[in-house]
């Protein structure tokens, strides 16, 4: 066991700790909450892979996601505590359901064709120094049209906001 | 993977012990400098009874914080509550953990660079660790449940929300022509003499970045989620004792990091006038560190000097100004700064000329649009034929 192992198996318990927390907590603030804790580990995990850009703008990035979903349910969901079974009525269950045994299948088969490296030590072979150079170079050559695509879409996204705030204040008027 | 215990570990811990209790230390320096200066400015004394020229009056005040009776009011939600002064203060301790207060000092052949970890995307790990300060107040206003704390904690997440951009982008200048992202190269790129800085190269850029950071310190001007006159005590109202306490070193912390990140990026680190290479190889590590110090500690008066000289933005002024002038500020400089970098073949001069007549372009357009768009709306408002204002007569 070397340091790197104990971090992995802390970060990785974080995570995984946080992800049940955001859908066991009754409150959405709280849920909210555990969701930063989730993608702090994981923010960690990458840091442990050597790909310390990623995980920067891990967290620069969801922390101001999160921030915004924080907005959301200060401002309109005003509703306290939320009770289980309001939550999950019907359908929705069996959907739930459904979808739980496909995720299920999924990380059984992932877990069985990983291996038996684990998954540190390959992408740790697989990633020295992941540099913010590298990185940049790959954007904007063999991902180019992605990262373009990407950036259209947002684009698109902000300007469909911009749209619907505009028309609300002018029926106000 | 063989661990040598001097250099991995001691010294490693010797550092994280100096630089936290200099933060502290900074703290409560910056606590009475702060009462000091104000009462300079406004031409009165100050604390000036605990000690010589009431040096200990930060130390008396926070033996009164901890004595003072902890209350945690019925209404809140205790978990959150307690957290969350907690959360304000880790990311301002942690964040000081990649600036580099100084070059290396040799220590009996111990060749020590003077920061705690040099990591190749210093600058985005600043950003994300401050960023994550903002969660402390909204969380503190939210799980106080109290009104007044919420409008604060609103205020400080939207004023976060469009200040945080121009902080990212405005410095996007300064890590092209250093084509690093770590602090330590950055302050090294910049040469001795103050010409040779980055502040001159990219002065809107800076300007941008500076008054970006008054915001995200929630300092005055910016200081919206806790004025006075409107909140109580904004965010904080329901805080007392200790938990009030670390609210308040939590600001100062930020204001001391935030000063040493403008030092590293736009004022030359470390470096003044070749004064930090005289010396043997120890005298030269802390004669930096000395330059380091000196200018953070300038710096930090010009927080405390703007404090007491501008009054606080309205809101819409908050917003207009963070939007509209700040941001594409920001986006001009990275624009003509790579564009000149190509075309003049990185020669700072020009990158620095093109950038701040570019500056004043979007800054005169803006305003001009903004001109234009007021004059149309007062020509609206006294229109005769606009509908009268509902107010009274509506009622009767």
């Amino acid at each position: 066991m070397t340091a790197e192992h104990v971090l992995f198996f802390v970060f990785g318990a974080v995570s995984l700790i946080g992800a049940i927390s955001v859908i066991s907590f009754r409150h959405p603030i709280y849920s909210a909450l555990s969701l930063i804790v989730t993608f702090f580990a994981q923010a960690g995990l990458f840091v442990l892979l050597g790909a310390h850009f990623v995980a920067a703008v891990q967290v620069i990035v969801y922390a101001g996601a999160i921030m915004v979903l924080f907005l959301f349910v200060i401002m309109l969901l005003n509703l306290g505590t939320l009770s289980a079974k309001s939550a999950l009525k019907g359908k929705l269950k069996g959907l739930a359901v459904v979808l739980g045994v496909l995720l299920a299948i999924q990380g059984v088969y992932i877990a069985m064709t990983a291996g038996t490296n684990t998954a540190l030590e390959s992408a740790q072979a697989s990633t020295e120094a992941v540099t913010t150079y590298k990185i940049g170079e790959l954007l904007f050559s063999k991902y180019l049209l992605p990262f373009e695509v990407t950036s259209l879409i947002l684009l698109a996204a902000l300007i469909g906001v911009i749209v619907l705030v505009k028309r609300e204040n002018q029926t106000e008027n | 993977m063989e661990i040598e215990i001097l250099p991995q570990i001691i010294i490693p811990i010797i550092k994280i012990l100096f630089i936290a209790h200099l933060l502290i230390i900074g703290v409560m320096a910056m606590i009475w400098s702060e009462r000091r200066v104000s009462g300079w400015i406004q031409d009165r004394l100050g604390p000036n009874r605990v000690g010589p020229q009431g040096l200990l009056q930060p130390i008396a005040d926070g033996i009164k914080f901890l004595f003072k009776e902890d209350i945690i009011p019925n209404h809140v939600d205790k978990p959150l509550y307690v957290l969350a002064p907690a959360m304000l203060l880790v990311p301002a301790m942690i964040a000081v953990a990649v600036v580099p207060f100084g070059d290396t000092i040799t220590i009996a052949d111990n060749v020590i660079p003077l920061q705690i970890a040099d990591i190749n995307i210093g600058i985005l790990y600043i950003l994300a660790i401050t960023s994550l300060g903002v969660y402390g107040v909204v969380i503190g206003a939210w799980a106080s449940n109290n009104k007044y704390s919420l409008l604060g904690g609103l205020r400080s997440s939207a004023q976060m929300i469009s200040y945080e951009l121009t902080l990212g982008l405005a410095i996007i200048g300064v890590l092209m022509l250093s084509e690093s992202l770590s602090l330590r190269t950055i302050a090294k790129e910049q040469g001795a003499n103050p010409w040779e800085w980055n502040f001159l190269i990219h002065l809107p850029a800076f300007l941008a970045f500076t008054t970006a950071m008054f915001a995200e310190t929630n300092r005055l001007p910016f200081d919206l989620a806790e004025a006075e006159q409107e909140l109580v005590a904004g965010y904080h109202t329901e805080y007392s004792s200790m938990k009030f306490a670390i609210f308040f070193m939590a600001e100062y912390m930020n204001m001391i990091v935030g000063s040493a990140v403008v030092v590293t990026l736009f004022l030359g680190g470390w470096h003044f006038f070749g004064l930090e290479s005289i010396g043997g190889p120890f005298w030269s590590g802390v004669i930096s560190f000395a330059i380091f110090f000196v200018k953070t500690g300038i710096f930090l008066f010009v927080f405390i000097w703007v404090r007491w000289t501008l009054p606080r933005f309205r809101y819409d002024q908050l917003m207009n100004f963070g939007w509209k002038f700040l941001l594409p500020v920001a986006l001009t400089s990275i624009v003509v700064t790579g564009t000149l970098w190509i075309a003049t073949n990185g020669s700072r001069l020009w990158i620095g000329i093109g950038n701040l007549v570019a500056a004043f372009i979007v800054v005169a357009i803006v305003a001009g649009i903004m001109a234009v768009d007021n004059n149309s709306k007062s020509a609206v408002q006294s229109a005769p034929d606009a509908p009268p204002l509902r107010g009274l007569d509506a009622i009767e």
